[in-house]
């Protein structure tokens, strides 16, 4: 640049400063000098960056890299954040694992920990099926009320959440809605079907006021009664809901109902027995147990 | 015929040809698809060499009575083209960011659902958008300030059209469902090898204007559009190495593996930031600011330090965006280190720029153009202050992985990027078009709040989400829990995401506006007797 100065270049009127003595298209440019405090910040950066180099691994080598003076590292960090984190939890833990489920609820600080250790892995790991509250959506139930499909009561809960329903685990809970329509051979016709969602609808009141409800009653008691009962207040050995509470899991409506003695139902929620520790799985079953519906 | 028609029409029968066989072999129908667009382009390029040396126009003349007779034609497609994939992609994003504050909105239908929308949104704003700009703006300047006419007879058109047909297969592609996964690098092997011969004519057009300019020195921009040009071209290249599975599949692999792959992708990455979207819009700035402002450049020596600094250490920064994962942590060093030292480098763009206007800050009342303007330059100071604030761990562990980092890319790309394109078109059209100015300026007056207001709900709205959804990850209860679930932050982000689409329809509709007003301005009668160039530009005193 020195060499644009030699000459005698135009001086910018407004600036006092010389211009370099080129113009392109019009264009001239000033001579000015960099910023000091540009400058200085920049120095600035460099040293602070050369001083992180020496403290903190930096430069690759031949072989390995540089470790810096304070011999730190990203993985013996977290480490160091996951040991702590479970030296917090870890007389609480060791006291919940050694508790029965039962005592739990009987002492307030302990059921406060299983609370809050179950809501986190609640929000983690149920509510993508069960919602952030355990609201429950269509196929996967409410876990607020008290109407349950294998028990409501904390071991039974317990024991859904580890072995999971129709799960890849070897003593998973099994039953299977049959399929009555089904082709080739339905064991139900039609309107054998229609009649039975009539009656099945009435037993909650929601019954169509023209519909044939004896017949109903009557195929009801030779195909569904041996799983969901006489009085159709389910099975929670068989995972057979009560048909009489007005609550659904799939929907109240006729088609609905006639969709699921055609096809069957068959959900599916995972064994997390492998995938949680024991004692989350105990805080998970004390967080449902006390959502609202548990059964004593 | 001269020898390069030849040779360009040889070449595009053989195209012709071998993208027939593909067709007919192609192992999908949505390749299938693509290799006839090819062929049909390859017969279309024909057609126009034809049908150009059947016309008998004489080849242009270097000079017409001693001036350059600058080679304009190029310039105006890209210069048009590039409001309309603008707003093309601009309203590609209101779409998706409202898919994002309301899911329903993705239709259940695969084409148009945000996993596809998303790239075709990123790529049409950046590469089609940006790129036809920076095509357009490139091959302006680099003819005005070479004083010379730019380089090659066929070239410039192919540079042009051919970079546009590399948008409309990378575009069809997202949404038949053709993409390699890679972010910003997402067009499969087929688009990235066309697109290298267009890169390499660009490049050598580019080159060869220098080469025969009328100037002693090559002016800044020039450097900035140069560096921009060499470094995509390496970082297409290295980013792209895959393997086809056949000739007649759109699928590739991509040699690189694991936490390299990783790598290459974020060195890619954040340079395509570096380089396209800074190196070459601040050579925009470089012309069209003192241009209009009609001003010198603030200091020479502030340009080639800025420069050479930025060069070099941009090229090490990409490590930032992946802290805290696989990446050794030597390297995730050198990618913060670099970062902070790229801080002063970035801003000697932003002082020359705003310096310039030393002595003209009164215009600033009276011309919305060259407000818009320094307006990018600010949001250029802003959003290269706040990357390597963000590229320090402790910050970038807030902030990783949140819509922070979102909020900070727009308040790049909208501000900076956006605004500095729309201030250098509002320039180029007029003198393109030998208009005495823009239609109406009150116009850009409307466009320039409208679209500011936008950024402004547009970033704030992301730093909030962004900064309360990095929070609510990290909060731990007292006794060692995580307070929130991942879907508990989704949910809070709702009113946010709303607030965005809203500000993102506000830019949309700037934009609109300014296409209004560039058609107004090219249908108005023209003025034989002011030279192009100098329209706008008479001094008021």
């Amino acid at each position: 640049m020195s060499s644009h100065n030699d000459h005698a270049a135009p001086v910018d009127p407004v600036t006092g400063m010389a211009t370099t003595g080129h113009s392109w298209d019009g264009i001239s440019e000033l001579n000015t000098p960099l910023p000091k405090w540009w400058l200085w910040i920049f120095y600035a950066t460099i040293v602070w960056a050369l001083g992180y180099f020496v403290v903190y691994p930096s430069w690759p080598l031949a072989q390995g890299y540089m470790p810096g003076i304070w011999n730190w590292s990203s993985r013996a960090a977290v480490s160091a954040d996951v040991a702590e984190l479970q030296k917090m939890r870890s007389a609480d833990n060791a006291k919940l694992a050694a508790m029965p489920l039962a005592d739990v609820a009987k002492d307030p600080k302990m059921l406060a920990f299983a609370q809050a250790q179950g809501k986190a892995a609640f929000g983690d790991n149920c509510a993508p099926c069960h919602g952030a509250g355990g609201g429950g959506a269509k196929g996967y139930p409410n876990l607020n009320d008290d109407d349950w499909l294998w028990g409501g009561k904390i071991d039974q809960i317990l024991e859904t959440i580890a072995v999971g329903i129709r799960s890849t685990h070897a003593q998973t809970r099994a039953g299977a809605m049959t399929a009555f329509g089904a082709a080739p051979s339905p064991i139900l016709n039609k309107d054998q079907i229609g009649q039975v969602a009539d009656y099945v609808l009435s037993l909650s009141g929601k019954a169509d006021p023209k519909a044939d409800v004896k017949a109903g009653q009557q195929i009801f008691a030779e195909n569904c009664a041996v799983c969901h009962g006489d009085n159709a207040k389910g099975n929670q050995d068989l995972g057979a809901p009560n048909l009489t509470d007005a609550i659904w899991l799939y929907g109240a409506d006729k088609a609905t109902i006639v969709e699921a003695v055609t096809n069957g139902r068959g959900g599916v929620m995972p064994t997390w027995s492998g995938r949680l520790d024991d004692t989350t799985i105990k805080s998970l079953a004390v967080y449902v147990h006390t959502l609202g519906g548990g059964v004593k | 015929m001269t020898f390069g028609e030849i040779g360009v029409s040889i070449a595009l029968v053989a195209l012709a040809a071998l993208s027939l066989l593909i067709a007919a072999k192609a192992y999908t129908p949505e390749y299938a698809f693509h290799a006839y667009l090819f062929a049909a382009a390859s017969v279309g390029g024909i057609y126009a060499i034809v049908s150009r040396y059947m016309g008998g126009r004489p080849v242009a003349a270097q000079e017409i009575d001693g001036k350059p007779n600058y080679n304009m034609g190029p310039v105006k497609f890209a210069a048009l083209i590039s409001m309309f994939w603008g707003i093309a992609g601009f309203l590609v994003g209101v779409i998706i960011a409202l898919q994002l504050a309301y899911p329903v909105m993705n239709l259940d239908l695969q084409w148009i659902q945000f996993g596809r929308l998303r790239p075709l949104h990123t790529s049409a704003v950046i590469f089609a958008f940006g790129g036809n700009v920076l095509l357009a703006t490139s091959f302006y300047v680099v003819q005005r300030t070479s004083h010379a006419r730019l380089a090659g007879d066929l070239a410039p058109w192919f540079v042009i059209l051919g970079y546009n047909f590399f948008i409309l297969i990378a575009g069809t592609g997202y949404l038949l469902g053709i993409s390699q996964s890679k972010e910003y690098a997402e067009p499969e092997w087929y688009s990235d090898l066309f697109l290298t011969v267009v890169w390499v004519a660009y490049l050598l057009v580019f080159l060869a204007t220098l080469w025969k300019r009328k100037e002693p020195h090559i002016y800044v921009a020039n450097w900035f559009y140069l560096a921009f040009i060499v470094t995509i071209a390496v970082l297409h290249l290295g980013n792209n190495a895959t393997i086809p599975v056949s000739i007649f599949s759109a699928k590739s692999y991509i040699v690189w593996a694991g936490v390299q792959d990783a790598m290459f992708q974020w060195w890619y990455g954040h340079n395509a930031v570096g380089f396209f979207l800074t190196a070459g819009f601040l050579a925009i700035m470089y012309y069209f600011v003192p241009k209009r402002a009609n001003r010198p450049v603030y200091s020479y020596r502030l340009s080639i330090v800025h420069f050479w600094a930025l060069i070099f250490l941009y090229i090490w920064a990409g490590p930032h965006h992946l802290h805290y994962t696989a990446l050794p942590d030597w390297a995730q060093t050198l990618g913060m280190t670099f970062s902070i030292m790229l801080w002063m480098p970035s801003w000697g763009g932003m002082i020359n720029g705003l310096m310039t206007l030393s002595g003209a800050w009164d215009k600033l009342r009276t011309d919305p153009v060259l407000r818009m303007m320094v307006v990018s330059v600010a949001f250029y100071g802003m959003s290269t202050f706040e990357g390597p604030l963000m590229s320090i761990k402790v910050v970038n562990s807030l902030s990783h992985y949140t819509d922070w980092t979102v909020g900070h890319v727009h308040s790049g790309a909208l501000g900076w990027v956006g605004f500095v394109s729309f201030g250098a078109l509002y320039c180029l059209v007029p003198w393109l078009y030998n208009r005495p100015g823009l239609y109406s300026l009150k116009l850009v007056n409307w466009h320039f709040w409208i679209a500011t207001l936008g950024i402004v709900l547009y970033i704030s709205s992301m730093w909030v989400a962004g900064i309360m959804q990095g929070l609510m990850w990290r909060a731990y209860t007292s006794l060692g829990f995580l307070e929130y679930s991942f879907i508990e932050t989704v949910e809070a982000m709702h009113y946010f995401y709303v607030i965005r689409a809203l500000g993102g329809a506000l830019f949309l509709v700037g934009a609109l506006i300014m296409a209004w007003n560039l058609y107004k301005t090219i249908t108005s009668p023209s003025v034989e007797a002011v030279p192009a160039g100098r329209s706008q530009l008479a001094p008021a005193e």
